[in-house]
């Protein structure tokens, strides 16, 4: 077919979805001068199968449809039973037969559904056709809750449809993750917070092991691989596709191995006179299942016939859309020499770029809640990149990327660069806040408001976020970084994300992060290097020099035995003592080559290190309690003892103190707390972000009446929560007032699960308390750990001559040190 | 506190003291020596540079410089005081925030694997 069509050819379409359609429109379009006969199985002519959903929302079957070309025959609700390549004829099933000399195959595919007991039953469906989409209406009218089979992009379709349709919806995932195809796992977790956050609920590596009817020989339950049963009444399956490539199997054209009918560029099969397009052709061995790819390929078929050359040369699978009402794109590759992630799981926002192994070309990227970067970015596919890939993620910090004024920024409330831009000048706005009151920019989705932080930047409105000069990121972006990469040293950390060498700003933070992930001991290798004096001798540093030892005493519960050896300790060593308001003792006035041997002897006698030094778990204060006083109503000091054992160690933005007290009369003084704990009749009630310091504030009540081990749980997802999103030394008072949302955010995150990580923050409490070891213990073993604790390196034996004691109230004390001209 | 010949002071007019191996230091972090009555702080850095200071803070007056924080400020090695985090620069010993307030420098440098100061 290289020479124009003559009057008279016939041209058989068999199917008739998007893809015919757009054959046939174009065949019309460009004056065609034979005849053409379009067969479908469907009822209906071809309609617009990508706004499928819209269907259940009201949209007529009439509204989806597509025009159909005068001129066109029309065989609807047809089935093609057989092709006679030598006669050049298709025969239906009812055996009418259709000569043709030209045929064009465009049977689409047909969703998987997996071979599994049950899957016939009634209320087992697949999403592809109205007529399913009708089934699967009448179905879930009697239906309270649904299961989908599949989270891929289709998948997620038809789960937002049962949610429509109000059913209790489950997602039922094989992989490890939502959208396999168009995101990775960090992507994946972040679009699964979103999912669960609109009350889905999401199984993944989870698969199908039957379908079980009810009473009424309707499906009823879905087994899991695990064994696990959902309840569902409505089941779709939407794990895949599969081409349509049986009529051309039966024919002997050539199919790939997986299915799909082999094609040439030019979208002719191994039979010159047949052509294959849309799902079922397999072009360059892919087969495309989305509508951008198969019009391109209906346009190249139609231009053939029509005697050009076209050729189809792969399409750009890139993929920009919005389901659930989450924003979720992928463009170019998936994968890169080196990649750069921005994540905010606060605002659901994750974003991905892949980039050649010298940073100098873009190759693709992932985004999931914010698509920003899929606009300004897929034209600079496999070029240059006009930025650095940190500064293209992360706005805050400088980026060079020029986005026009007319570009807009919120596609929610459609504000265009330009008017933030107005706006800030204008009205002199100072912050997001400002500019989300001033133009509803960012106030729906969220997704833009790095954007809009940008245009501040760029207005020249001081933004600033980041840490110190080394990191213009803030600590909770530099904890998703370090969890979601992996990172595990801050060489590679600034190498990759900052600038220099760090300072006494980040290097404690980047330790306080990795210490939260469990990387070993924090005086391994170059974590070493990064921790603060106290961290560095595992002591706290006092104003001459010397350092203050306090072991822990969980609940303040202490035996007498142990009272004697702490009082022999300091005597012997010669310390000065003093009870702490963490109902601990404090030994102070250790020179630091003493810290080994005193650690020595109390380890010895069971003690381990309290983590006075660290920005850390401190104490869970105590009263005694039910087992000895006669108000109280619960073993406070139990609980105590248990939640100090469980969070001690745990490294956090700032340090941590605790209370329980066994009755309202608070003798713990828990609402002073990080967390309280104040018994009840009935359970436990939990208090979170009081403070002393500078600024008291007494604890809110997050929750009333919890059993112990709900309490517990509750108490990983909060810690865990601060721990990742906190800013440097923010303790949990002023986190909770800086949360958008306040408590009620809190709440939501730790008790609802509105962002869909409360089983990452329980998991990740699990392996602090997995893998806890005392530190003082580690120390005093690795003679490696112990060099560091000398008076001089050339001298270890000589005290520093400059530390000298006085006498006062029968302990030692320094002698004050008289400053000379010095201005402090 | 300190005098400009403390500060600049050279190794011509001093001689110089073995402190430690090479092989004893951990990069960005430093170690406190004795040096006759002096005590010096010596540091390696990330890029194998090798420094001494005063070891006595002077906001403080606690000999603690050898403990603190190693890293840059624009681009300068320099440490921060374990005390309060002022930060001095390495290279010169100046308070960074505050360059009237300076700590000595000694020369310092490695001879057969051995790190030596030398303080006037």
């Amino acid at each position: 077919m290289t020479s124009r069509p003559e009057t008279g050819t016939r041209v058989v379409v068999v199917g008739f979805g998007p893809a015919a359609h757009r054959l046939i429109e174009n065949l019309a379009r460009r004056g065609f001068p034979g005849r053409i006969t379009v067969f479908g199985e469907e009822p209906r002519p071809a309609y617009d199968r990508v706004a499928l959903t819209s269907y259940l929302q009201g949209r007529s079957a009439e509204d989806l449809t597509c025009p159909v070309p005068d001129g066109v025959t029309l065989r609807l609700g047809r089935r093609v039973a057989g092709i006679d390549r030598v006669n050049r004829t298709v025969v239906t099933d009812a055996g009418q037969a259709e000569p043709y000399d030209v045929l064009v195959l465009a049977t689409g595919s047909a969703p998987f559904v997996p071979p599994v007991p049950g899957r016939d039953l009634p209320g087992c469906f697949v999403y592809r056709t109205i007529d399913d989409l009708d089934a699967i209406r009448e179905a879930a009218g009697r239906a309270g809750s649904g299961v989908v089979v599949g989270g891929g992009l289709l998948g997620l379709e038809a789960a937002d449809a049962l949610r429509g349709l109000g059913l209790g919806t489950h997602i039922v995932e094989m992989g490890d993750r939502l959208m396999p195809r168009q995101v990775d796992e960090g992507g994946g977790a972040v679009l699964r917070g979103h999912v669960e956050a609109l009350g889905l609920t999401v199984h993944t590596g989870t698969g199908v092991r039957a379908i079980e009817p009810g009473p009424d020989g309707r499906a009823a339950r879905l087994v899991t691989s695990q064994g696990g049963a959902i309840e569902a009444g409505v089941v779709v399956f939407s794990a895949g596709i599969r081409p349509r490539d049986e009529l051309a199997r039966h024919c002997g054209l050539d199919v790939g191995e997986r299915g799909g009918i082999v094609v040439d560029a030019g979208m002719r099969t191994s039979d010159e006179h047949v052509y294959a397009v849309g799902e079922c052709a397999l072009a360059g061995g892919i087969v495309y299942g989305l509508a951008g790819p198969c019009f391109t390929q209906a346009e190249v078929a139609a231009d053939r016939i029509m005697g050009g050359t076209a050729s189809f040369e792969g399409a750009d699978v890139s993929t920009r859309l919005k389901l659930l009402g989450v924003e979720v794109a992928q463009f170019g590759a998936m994968s890169g020499a080196l990649d750069v992630t921005y994540l905010d799981p606060v605002a659901g926002v994750y974003k991905k770029l892949f980039v050649s192994d010298d940073a100098m070309t873009l190759l693709g990227g992932i985004c999931v809640g914010d698509a920003t970067p899929y606009d300004t970015l897929l034209p600079f596919v496999g070029k240059a990149l006009p930025g650095s890939p940190s500064d293209l993620l992360f706005p805050g910090a400088g980026a060079t990327i020029e986005v026009p004024d007319d570009a807009q920024v919120c596609s929610c409330n459609n504000v265009s660069k330009g008017r933030v831009r107005t706006a800030v000048a204008e009205a002199g706005l100072t912050d997001v806040q400002g500019v989300k009151d001033c133009t509803r920019a960012g106030t729906t989705c969220g997704s833009c408001v790095p954007m809009l932080r940008r245009i501040l930047a760029e207005s020249g409105v001081d933004v600033g976020r980041g840490l110190c000069e080394h990191f213009a990121l803030s600590r909770a972006e530099l904890f998703e970084i370090v969890l979601v990469r992996g990172i595990t040293t801050f060489s590679r950390l600034v190498a990759e994300h900052g600038t220099g060498r760090g300072c006494d700003v980040c290097k404690p933070v980047v330790a306080s992060i990795l210490a939260s992930l469990g990387n070993g001991h924090i005086l391994d290798g170059e974590q070493a290097a990064l921790q603060d004096t106290n961290d560095h001798f595992l002591a706290n540093i006092q104003k001459n020099g010397t350092y203050s030892v306090v072991p822990r005493v969980p609940g303040g519960e202490i035996t007498p035995d142990k009272l004697i050896v702490i009082g022999e300790v300091a005597r012997d060593f010669g310390l000065y003592t003093k009870i702490t308001g963490g109902q601990r003792i404090d030994l102070l006035g250790a020179r630091v080559e003493q810290l080994p041997a005193v650690w020595a002897r109390l380890v010895a006698a069971g003690f381990e290190s309290g983590h006075a030094y660290g920005k850390a778990l401190r104490t869970v204060k105590s009263c005694v309690g039910s087992t000895w006083c006669r108000y109280g109503v619960q073993d406070s000091a139990g609980l105590a003892v248990a939640l100090e054992l469980r969070y001690r160690g745990l490294r956090s933005p700032h340090k941590l103190k605790a209370a329980v007290s066994g009755c309202a009369r608070e003798c713990a003084e828990a609402r002073s707390k990080d967390f309280g704990i104040i018994a009840t009749e009935r359970g436990w009630n939990l208090y979170v972000g009081g403070n002393g310091g500078f600024t008291p504030r007494h604890a809110d009540l997050l929750v009333a009446d919890l059993p112990a081990d709900e309490l517990v749980r509750v108490i990983d997802r909060f810690l865990m929560f601060y721990v990742r999103t906190a800013d440097r030394l923010q303790r949990t008072s002023a986190w909770i007032e800086g949360l958008e949302g306040g408590l009620d955010h809190l709440r939501a995150v730790v008790l609802d699960d509105s962002l869909g990580i409360c089983a990452d923050l329980e998991a990740q409490m699990e392996r602090h308390v997995a893998s806890y070891v005392d530190e003082w213990r580690a120390a005093i073993e690795d003679p490696d750990k112990l060099r560091r604790f000398v008076s001089f390196v050339n001298a270890p034996g000589t005290p520093d001559p400059s530390i000298v004691f006085e006498t006062e109230r029968d302990q030692i004390r320094p002698v004050p040190v008289v400053l000379e001209g010095v201005r402090v | 506190m300190t005098t400009p010949a403390e500060t600049h002071a050279t190794a011509e007019n001093g001689t110089w003291t073995r402190v430690c191996r090479h092989a004893d230091l951990t990069a960005e972090r430093g170690v406190a020596a004795l040096v006759g009555r002096h005590q010096v702080a010596v540091f390696l850095t990330f890029d194998g540079g090798l420094y001494a200071l005063g070891n006595r803070d002077p906001y403080s007056g606690a000999h603690v410089m050898s403990r603190g924080i190693v890293g840059t400020r624009n681009g300068e090695p320099c440490v921060a005081s374990p005390m309060h985090k002022q930060v001095f620069s390495l290279v010169t010993g100046a308070c960074v925030d505050d360059p009237a307030v300076v700590v000595p420098t000694y020369p310092i440098r490695v001879n057969d694997e051995t790190v030596e100061v030398s303080v006037a």
